[in-house]
């Protein structure tokens, strides 16, 4: 039993199939990468995963559990959380603010608590502050802690996201794209921050479009090819295989990865 | 110190106190008592705007209607059914809340101009039946509400319901703190920048929107009440389309989602006109021209605009 499994997933849209009859599974601790050119179906993917869209047909599991077609917010509380390609931050909060709305799901305080300002509600609140830095330093920014969201450059909001994500203490972790339009010293972080997420026994799923980092910290690549499977396995494999390089790797891809994998 | 200050949680509180004290010393006369005793009904009725629109950004352009309640309450409970008018302040308030609960769940699933139409329609609905049920509410001329006795002592006098409705309003304004700072508060927030990222983090989207619109419905339907008590009399105007979207101008003048905003609204919407009436045929025409002048300059709204100012000159 694995800890995600998905099952021939597939929707269209308009007679358009954006994703068609896509399976995979995740295990704890494991990194396992989505790549594919774009418009191939990863975000659409990750879309029907979290509930998003409604799935017209497969299903998804979590350790056995049947999750497919339950609303967002019931799959966070199951254990799955997500960042998003095209960021959705909370831009009228903090930094710390966007952290703490993330510590939702281990929240206990009732909306009379709340009303009447009792100790019960300070005290979650001081909880759920505390647990919010810790995860902005984990994440590289307790520096900016203060700093209102929208003020933020597009790299740190990228970071902000995995840390809202890992302030719920998922069992799986949706990334999507998180090193789009980073520096290399930012993906460079953000690579030792996913293997650092998944030695914590989080199974990460990851789309992403540096070959270099996919190819170094996967465990298991599936790619992704006008919403279909065009091949799944560890880097190595799929990197050789030769329907990969010519759809999507393409020479200048191949020898990306390759320099990664040396 | 006056920075830490303006971001204390209650300094909102003290502010108004300190002002609800002045008032009755700069003001000394029945008049300008019964004046500020309007603003503060109506400053009561936009704080639960505050909360809906402000901190979770779901529009209601029928919040009114939720105020003609509260008022119809308290009217028709002791003449129709002999009961106590502070118990049906009460029960007004719940009555309302109850009936934000059933209508917000369909009308919520609606997003932006939708929802905007959804709740100016459930508004019009309920002005409608205070018109011409008469039977029950006295039709267009509305009906008389009985005199309130609290503890054996009826309240009369400009000065009296001046504390009464400037205590409500404290105590509106300290619950609506309190929801700010908490984690519903946060939510609320959360949701109203990013309904996709508040549900991936295990919001209820849905049932938080609802909480907020059952709240907004409640403060209004209690300054309802209290309108309704401290005039005297209730007729449908009350929650007419005019009065939801001055609710609504009140929340955005003062500020979308600052407490003291939605007072400085309501002040700068109940006293304005007041003022204004030396001006005779020219009065609604400056009214708007200020409101224009107002939002073009000060788009924040008055206390968020003053605020930041504030914090800047201090930094
Ligand atoms: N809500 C939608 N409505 C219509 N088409 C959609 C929708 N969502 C995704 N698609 C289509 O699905 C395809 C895959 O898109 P996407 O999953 O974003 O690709 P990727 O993330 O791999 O770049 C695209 O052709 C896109 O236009
Ligand atoms: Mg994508």
């Amino acid at each position: 039993m694995s800890l995600l499994a998905v099952e021939d997933l597939g929707i269209s849209f308009g007679g358009v199939i954006a994703v068609d009859g896509v399976g995979f599974r995740v295990e704890p601790g494991q990194v396992f990468s989505i790549i594919g050119p774009n418009g191939a179906g990863k975000t659409t993917l990750f879309n029907l995963v979290t509930g998003i869209y409604t799935p017209h047909r497969g299903r998804v599991t979590m350790a056995g559990e049947t999750l497919t077609g339950l609303a967002p917010h019931l799959l966070a509380r199951r254990g799955m959380s997500r960042t998003f390609q095209n960021l959705q931050i909370f831009f009228r909060m903090t930094a710390l603010e966007n952290v703490m709305v993330g510590r939702h799901l281990s929240e206990r305080t009732s909306l009379l608590s709340d009303l009447f300002g009792l100790p019960a509600s300070s005290r979650q609140n001081r909880a759920t502050r505390d647990a919010a830095r810790v995860l902005l330093e984990r994440v590289g920014l307790g520096a900016v802690a203060d700093t209102l969201a929208g003020a933020l450059p597009y790299g740190a909001l990228k970071r902000l996201e995995i840390a809202r994500a890992l302030a719920a203490e998922p069992k799986v972790l949706l990334l999507d794209e998180p090193a789009a339009g980073c520096n290399a010293v930012e993906t460079e972080a953000i690579d030792h921050l996913i293997a650092d997420i998944a030695k914590s026994g989080v199974g990460v799923v990851l789309i992403e479009h540096d070959m270099k980092l996919v190819m170094k910290i996967s465990d298991r690549v599936l790619v992704l090819a006008q919403g279909r499977r065009l091949a799944e396995g560890p880097p190595r494999d799929v990197r050789e295989n030769p329907d990969v390089i010519a759809a999507y790797l393409g020479d200048h891809g191949a020898r990306e990865a390759d320099r990664a994998g040396a | 110190m006056l920075g830490r200050l303006l971001r204390a949680r209650y300094a909102t509180l003290f502010l108004l106190a300190a002002i609800m004290i002045a008032v009755p010393y700069l003001a000394p006369s029945a008049f300008y008592l019964r004046v500020a005793a309007v603003v503060w009904v109506f400053a009561l009725a936009a704080l639960g705007l505050t909360i809906l629109m402000g901190y979770a950004g779901q529009v209601s352009l029928g919040h009114a209607g939720f105020l003609g309640l509260g008022g119809y309450a308290v009217a028709i409970g002791p003449a129709r059914f002999g009961l106590d008018p502070v118990l049906c302040l009460f029960l007004g308030a719940a009555l309302a809340g109850a009936l934000a609960f059933l209508v917000g769940r369909p009308i919520l699933r609606l997003k932006g101009y939708y929802l905007a139409i959804a709740t100016l329609g459930f508004g019009v609905i309920l002005a409608l039946v205070f018109h011409s049920e008469s039977d029950w509410t006295g039709g267009p001329d509305g009906m008389a509400v009985a005199r309130v006795t609290v503890f054996g002592t009826r309240l009369a006098g400009a000065a009296t319901w001046y504390w009464v409705t400037a205590g409500a309003l404290l105590i509106g304004a300290f619950l609506a703190l309190n929801i700010e700072a908490s984690p519903t508060g946060r939510a609320l927030k959360a949701l109203h920048d990013s309904e996709v990222a508040a549900a991936g983090a295990g919001i209820d989207v849905g049932r938080k929107k609802l909480a907020a619109f059952v709240i907004g419905a409640i403060y209004a339907a209690f300054a309802g009440g209290l309108l309704a008590a401290m005039n005297g009399l209730i007729t449908p105007d009350a929650a007419s389309f005019m009065h939801s979207i001055e609710l609504v101008a009140m929340v955005i003048i003062g500020g979308l989602g600052s407490v003291l905003g939605a007072v400085v609204g309501a002040a700068f919407l109940v006293v304005l006109p007041q003022a204004l009436t030396v001006l005779q045929e020219y009065e609604q025409a400056v009214l708007g021209l200020l409101i224009m002048v107002f939002m073009i300059f000060l788009p924040a709204g008055i206390v968020p605009t003053l605020r930041k100012w504030l914090l800047e000159r201090l930094s």
